[in-house]
């Protein structure tokens, strides 16, 4: 039986594992972490739908023990070639083809310093809140309920000053799903969303927003944060223009919620310079470029090498899971009739 | 007070203080009309306005003026509105911009 | 604060042997601060440091108006630089903070465009003959203080506190805008969260107020002042900070400066006049020091020797709060005992139950 390598253990290499056993293909997931499923393991619910991310997470994992997938896990992979994979410390796992599906990094919001990021203690990330919706524990640091909650968008997004110029994507959508969930939770809230332009690209997404203006109540302005400071009662003045009134405004609020990009996978990059002939290409803005964004979006153009997931573009986990599928056929294209 | 003749004096902050606004009028009018939330600040209406087009009013900056808590001036602006219905016709989410003007005026006639 | 990310943003200091470009301004508003300066490098440090009566000023002033084109500037900057090579040194310790920006905004438009550097070494050739090397380093002259701070708290007599009852000064410290907003590795600790003043303030004693509007500008912005009728703007500005910091009660301001200090001190004169308001908590003004002066109270230097009665606003209730003894009839005798004259009483220094700071809710 083929043997093919699956570089990460998120939603697109779990898919393509599964896709790949339906085709009678050997797949190995190699997994830096100690458990399957990417960060879809950190998230709570999932936009549009507020399915709970476990439901996801356990469907895919407990398909992938069912089908007996050989799993590596705490394994770092140091270089890719159509032949297989290197491990850490040297050792090679060789394989008929390889997927690359190793994600993406969440950008590290400490970077936008005038944010204060682990400065000021009510200043925490997307990310921070799923992690708090898991707990059921959303508080301000004092345990205490917050009166005004302010979400920054395109945070290392859409913002050369951090070396992020593309759109993060899911990060528009992802503020309008924490914001409901706030006011769910903090109804008498008052809450903001400071975005740059508003993306709305999935299906249900439109119509979500628009709820959560009209019937959550959620004041969505136009206008970048440009800077948090502390007040004399600790909690945190914020400045924007309102672009939409062309005036500049400011707000004191008790917690502010960065809306964290999503930046290159840091593997990205010693995946390509471990080919000094090229064929693992990045775009600008680091992300490993497929040999077209249409027919070929899941081909590396390197021989042997597919791509599923994040690894090339920010996107939905519904997408990620799409490109582990779609990287799988592929795969077994590519193998047939070869020895 | 001093006499010195300064010949300037101190600019007053053009800054919206969301702090200090009195939001309470414009909650009002949201919970008498929910759907005036969901608008996208796209200026079809103003684009169509009767006298937008004729004098400064603008519908769209006015009104979201008023969901900031700035009052000011909002119910003569609102005085140039000549109640045509145009701006409904264009408004993509729909909302009752017609009513919104009639709103406005009735809750801010005192600012 | 949790300030840990300064050390992200260090640059390199010179040690020693450094030519003194001075500012045109400071001489005027605070004219003890560049010899206290000079006299705390070379009897605390111990410092080699060159004070060069030829140089000129910068032309920052004129350049951010528009009076002198950018050609012009760069050919003083160019003479500046000759004179350090002349006198034998290559290290800059610049004084004004206008200064320090064009400088290093300069150095890095001759990198980018050195096409630019060549028609200024020709214009500076053609108008005197003279050649220049490019500093091997140049820093601002509170980042030495900064380098040394260590060494001068080794040396200090007093620090940063309340000498009644031990408790922290609480120190506003205003960082001029062309320090590290142009290039934020300029300037220790980058341009959100600099630590240049905030280090010498914390290392000495006192604690930082990190209040919200730390990193709004003075105001002051050339143009901006210079045409009378914009100057509502400039002092708009000063006191958006000053009723920003008020609440928090600070014991005085420190800046980097020139024209922050100039501001912020002689703003709160002018809006005690127009407005009836004061923004310290005693119903006075708040202090405006340089940070040599702050070294050099630290350090024990006489304050009048330090020309800190050209201050706008009185700097004596900071002196008995941090139990400095001085001659209160000593306060304007110049050398020699010769009087230079006093300033008539004005709102921001008198001292009257009526004039307790008001901060417009």
């Amino acid at each position: 039986m083929k043997k093919v390598a699956v570089i990460g253990g998120g939603p697109a290499g779990m898919q393509a594992a599964l896709s790949l056993v339906q085709m009678g293909l050997a797949p190995v997931i190699v997994e830096c972490s100690s458990a399957l499923g990417g960060k879809l393991k950190d998230w709570h619910q999932l936009f549009p739908s507020m399915t709970p991310a476990h439901e996801v997470l356990d469907e895919l994992t407990g398909q992938i023990a069912d089908a007996g997938v050989e799993v590596m896990l705490h394994t770092e992979v140091e270089g890719v070639t159509g032949q297989g994979v290197t491990l850490a410390g040297g050792r090679k796992l060789e394989a008929d083809a390889v997927v690359v599906a190793s994600g993406f990094d969440i950008f590290d919001a400490r970077l936008k310093e005038e944010y204060g990021y682990h400065i000021y203690d009510n200043v925490f990330t997307t990310v921070d809140v799923e992690r708090m919706l898991n707990k059921g524990a959303v508080a301000l640091h004092d345990g205490s309920a917050p009166r005004r909650i302010a979400f920054v968008h395109c945070v290392g997004s859409r913002d050369e000053k951090v070396n992020q110029k593309h759109c993060s994507k899911v990060c528009c959508i992802t503020g309008v799903k924490q914001a409901m969930e706030m006011r769910t939770l903090f109804p008498e809230a008052e809450i903001f969303n400071f975005y740059m332009d508003i993306r709305m690209f999935g299906p249900g997404y439109e119509e979500m927003y628009q709820s959560a203006q009209q019937d959550y109540g959620i004041n969505f302005i136009r206008g970048r944060v440009s800077e948090a400071s502390p007040t004399i009662d600790g909690r945190l003045q914020i400045k924007a223009e309102d672009t939409l009134v062309g005036r500049p405004m400011k707000m004191t609020v008790d917690m502010l919620v960065l809306l964290v990009g999503m930046k290159a996978g840091g593997s990205n990059a010693k995946f390509s310079a471990a080919l000094p002939g090229g064929g693992i290409t990045l775009s600008s803005s680091g992300f490993v470029a497929p040999v077209d964004l249409f027919a070929g979006n899941v081909s590396s153009g390197l021989e042997g090498v597919f791509y599923a997931g994040t690894v090339s573009a920010p996107k939905t986990i519904g997408e990620s899971i799409d490109e582990g599928a779609m990287a799988a056929l592929r795969v077994a294209e590519y193998l047939k009739g070869r020895k | 007070m001093s006499a010195i003749e300064w010949g300037y004096g101190i600019n007053a902050p053009r800054t919206m203080d969301l702090d200090r606004n009195d939001i309470g009028p414009a909650r009002e009018i949201l919970a008498e009309m929910p759907e005036w939330g969901a608008c996208i600040a796209c200026g079809g209406c103003t684009a169509t306005c009767t006298a937008g087009n004729l004098t400064s009013f603008n519908f769209r900056r006015v009104h979201t003026l008023v969901k900031r808590g700035e009052y000011a001036g909002a119910w003569a602006e609102m005085n140039k509105c000549m109640l045509c219905g145009k701006c409904r016709l264009v408004c993509p989410r729909g909302i009752n911009t017609r009513g919104v003007v009639r709103l406005i005026k009735r809750k801010l006639g005192d600012y | 604060m949790k300030r840990s990310s300064w050390r992200e943003y260090e640059k390199e200091i010179a040690h020693d042997h450094y030519y003194y470009a001075r500012s045109c301004i400071r001489q005027n508003f605070f004219p003890g601060s560049e010899t206290t300066f000079l006299r705390i490098m070379r009897d605390v440090l111990g410092k080699d440091i060159y004070d060069d009566p030829r140089h000129t000023s910068c032309t920052g002033i004129g350049y951010h108006t528009d009076i002198v084109p950018l050609d012009t500037t760069m050919a003083v900057v160019a003479r500046q630089f000759a004179l350090m090579t002349e006198a034998g040194y290559e290290n800059m310790a610049v004084s004004c903070i206008t200064s320090f920006g064009l400088y290093t905004e300069i150095l890095e438009t001759w990198h980018e465009f050195p096409e630019t550097e060549a028609r200024a070494r020709e214009n500076l050739r053609q108008a005197t003959g003279r050649e220049f090397r490019i500093p091997k380093n140049i820093a601002h002259t509170s980042d030495l203080i900064f380098h040394n701070r260590e060494e001068i708290e080794r040396q200090a007599v007093r620090r940063l506190v309340d000498a009644a009852t031990g408790e922290p000064l609480k120190v506003v410290e205003h960082i001029g805008c062309h320090y590290a907003k142009i290039f934020p590795k300029s300037g220790i600790g980058g341009s959100e969260f600099p630590y240049v003043l905030a280090g010498m303030v914390e290392q000495w004693g006192g604690t930082v107020v990190d209040y919200p509007e730390r990193r709004h500008c003075c105001g002051f912005g050339f143009r901006n002042y210079l045409v009378q009728a914009n100057r509502g703007f400039s002092i708009a500005n000063s006191r958006k900070k000053l009723e920003s910091m008020a609440p928090y009660k600070p014991d005085m301001m420190v800046a980097n400066c020139p024209g922050c200090a100039m501001f912020l001190d002689k703003w709160q004169y002018a809006l005690a006049e127009m407005e009836n308001t004061t923004y310290g908590a005693d119903g006075r003004g708040i202090p405006v020091l340089t940070y040599e002066e702050m070294a050099g109270l630290v350090l024990g230097y006489d304050p009048w020797e330090m020309g800190m009665q050209m201050h706008q606003v009185d700097v004596e209730p900071l002196l008995d709060k941090l139990g400095v003894k001085y001659d209160s009839a000593a306060k304007f005798l110049g050398r020699g005992g010769k009087y230079i004259g006093a300033p008539k009483p004005v709102a921001v220094n008198s001292f009257s139950g009526d004039r307790l700071y008001r901060i417009k809710q």
